[in-house]
């Protein structure tokens, strides 16, 4: 009798488990629209747009998915919101003309690249206090963070490199000098690796994460468009490492990379000028921003297909995902 | 050359098993109606089976539309987000569904092509003296030309699939009554206007005055939204292109959905152009009546 109780009662879990497991929420900033377009994670519909600081562009959502952290560029603020409800909770010292963020995977920290002032700031979440200030390369953008939160990556534009910041000396322990205007950093899952996209360059360099030094150069052609139109900017790697996905900008495109061979296997065509990526909680879709067309698309990662594309707002520019059940307000 | 052979000559099989049931036209057993598609339905697959370059050639005009015309375009056009599609789409995979169309509106023309042949060699008197109904027999003719058409329709998507022309696969299947049914309609058209044509040489009229115009003014190569950006008047006329329609028709089923407007516009017309064709194919009351003189 007891284990059959038992049985229910881990069913009944499993079952209420099995529903919100997949439920979740699309989070994509509109750049000149001012506003945030919230997506059903299931049916990839808009359930919701709501206003937020000028001109959003990065967007992160804490580990534990509650918060939603938005750069308002134009406001030199980060905003916090709900992203259960979508109430403003607050704001974060962010300094000037903040562009793009990461939180660490603890959920303490928050680091944010100041494109004016050639800044990395971190800030305390508990208390919500600017911890410091470190000085990076010029037009400081992409941000990156170790899987174990310990090192932090930086790209500045200007300076064409990447800096590696220790989580706690603060200092910058490293700088890899990439292709022309490095956009963006992201980490393996591992930790083994930094793949650092030059939007000018064309190209993506993959950083040996120990020894920093650029292990690999990713180039890309797609045939009938001209060079100048493949900018790498958003970068995206699957859980396991296999694949990697890099938005092309103006080439409408994302590639899918090998993750060992660093083989581009093919092209996927999206909306215009594609910008930045987020995959889905459970890794099976890829959400794309597509500045241009004011639109996002989706692809499944499974097969590397462009599933749909739906409208948001205007120019959307971030992308984030919460695992959090989404509620039509 | 016309009219000069003797009607022994050619094939017989529209005729056999039926001699003597003429006079009880309304009561014809099941197996010589059979008996009479399979004759008509034989001849089309011998004459197919016997020309493999128009097979080949018929094959070789959409190929040449998405490999090379396609691909000049792809950057161009950019083609934006249009139902049935739910994301952006390379041009090849548009104008997929529009040479499909081309290669039934080309092989309803061949087959129209083939009955100003078969007039003008007499074998067209062969095949309406049979004794049962005229419907049944141009509407055998062509059930006939579209089942060669479908077959051309396949191949090409066969070798579209290689080019990265990927619908998802249940959509070869829900195609195929909206290639078959846009077929009948290409095809009783065609049926129609080689009861117009007098001689096989104004076929080149029939080129000029009606397979252009019908594919350039319809959907198969452009959304209708492009279209009517560029010109009101032509996006107008390409509404009124049942072409048009047969193309939608195609293009959504090739994606599991239903077009219901292009459907009832591809129905009715197939209706009206099959009707007028077993009107004017009437020795007694059609158009072929008037000219019967010159061109028997």
């Amino acid at each position: 009798m007891r284990n059959w109780t038992l049985g229910a009662l881990v069913a009944a879990l499993g079952l209420s488990g099995a529903g919100p497991a997949h439920a979740y929420k699309i989070f994509v900033s509109n750049e000149r629209g001012n506003d945030i377009t919230v997506l059903d994670g299931t049916s990839f519909e808009v359930v919701d747009t709501f206003a937020v600081g000028q001109r959003p562009r990065g967007i992160a959502v804490s580990p534990d998915g509650a918060k939603l952290f938005v750069c308002a560029s134009d406001d030199d603020t980060i905003q916090v919101y709900s992203t259960a409800d979508y109430k403003f909770l607050g704001t974060l010292p962010s300094g000037p003309d903040p562009e793009l963020l990461v939180v660490s995977p603890d959920g303490t920290r928050l680091y944010a690249a100041n494109e004016d002032d050639n800044l990395v700031t971190v800030i305390d979440l508990t208390t919500g206090a600017r911890v410091v200030e470190i000085p990076v390369g010029v037009e400081p953008e992409g941000m990156g963070i170790s899987p174990d939160g310990q090192t932090i990556v930086n790209t500045s534009e200007t300076t064409n490199m990447a800096h590696f910041i220790d989580r706690d000396s603060k200092q910058i322990v490293a700088n890899v000098l990439v292709d022309s205007r490095p956009r963006f950093a992201q980490y393996k899952a591992d930790g083994s690796e930094v793949w650092v996209s030059a939007e000018i360059g064309g190209t993506v360099a993959v950083i040996d994460a120990a020894s920093k030094a650029i292990k690999h150069t990713v180039t890309f052609e797609v045939p009938g468009l001209r060079s100048e139109s493949i900018q790498p900017v958003g970068v995206r790697i699957t859980e396991d490492g296999s694949k990697a996905y890099v938005a092309l900008g103006p080439a409408n495109r994302v590639a899918v990379v090998d993750g060992t061979t660093y083989e581009v296997l093919d092209y996927l065509l999206v909306g215009q000028r594609v910008w930045q990526l987020a995959f889905s909680p459970d890794g099976k879709h890829l959400f794309t921003t597509n500045g241009i067309s004011n639109d996002i698309s989706v692809i499944d990662v499974e097969n590397d297909e462009v599933t749909q594309s739906v409208q948001v707002g205007q120019q959307p520019w971030g992308v984030a995902v919460a695992d959090v059940p989404a509620t039509t307000n | 050359m016309s009219a000069t052979l003797p009607t022994r000559d050619l094939p017989r099989d529209t005729r056999a098993g039926v001699p003597g049931l003429a006079e009880e036209r309304p009561g014809f057993p099941l197996v010589a109606w059979m008996i009479c598609l399979k004759g008509i339905v034989w001849r089309e697959a011998l004459r197919f089976l016997h020309q493999r370059e128009r097979f080949v050639s018929a094959l070789v005009r959409p190929l040449l539309w998405l490999f090379i015309f396609a691909a000049g375009f792809r950057q161009v056009l950019g083609v934006s987000i249009v139902a049935p599609y739910k994301t952006y789409i390379l041009y090849e995979v548009y104008i997929t569904p529009g040479l499909v169309g081309m290669i039934l509106l080309f092989n309803g023309m061949q087959s129209s092509l083939s009955m100003v042949y078969d007039r003008e060699t007499g074998s067209m008197k062969t095949l309406l003296i049979s004794p049962l109904p005229r419907w049944f027999l141009l509407s055998s003719k062509l059930a006939a030309g579209v089942a060669v058409g479908v077959l051309q329709t396949y191949v090409f998507f066969a070798i579209a699939w290689f080019w990265d022309v990927r619908p998802p696969w249940t959509g070869y299947l829900f195609v195929a009554p909206a290639v078959i049914l846009s077929g009948f309609m290409l095809g009783s058209l065609g049926m129609l206007l080689s009861s117009l044509v007098k001689q096989l040489e104004n076929f080149a009229g029939v080129m000029n005055f009606v397979i252009f115009p019908m594919y350039f003014a319809s959907s198969a190569l452009y959304p209708l939204w492009r279209v009517q950006e560029a010109s009101p008047l032509l996006y107008r006329l390409c509404q009124l292109n049942p072409f048009t329609h047969a193309v939608e028709l195609m293009r959504f089923a090739l994606y599991g959905q239903m077009n219901w407007p292009a459907l009832g516009i591809v129905l009715g017309c197939t209706t009206v152009f099959l009707g007028l064709a077993i009107l004017a194919y009437d020795p007694g009351r059609g158009i072929m009546a008037r000219r019967a003189p010159g061109a028997g």
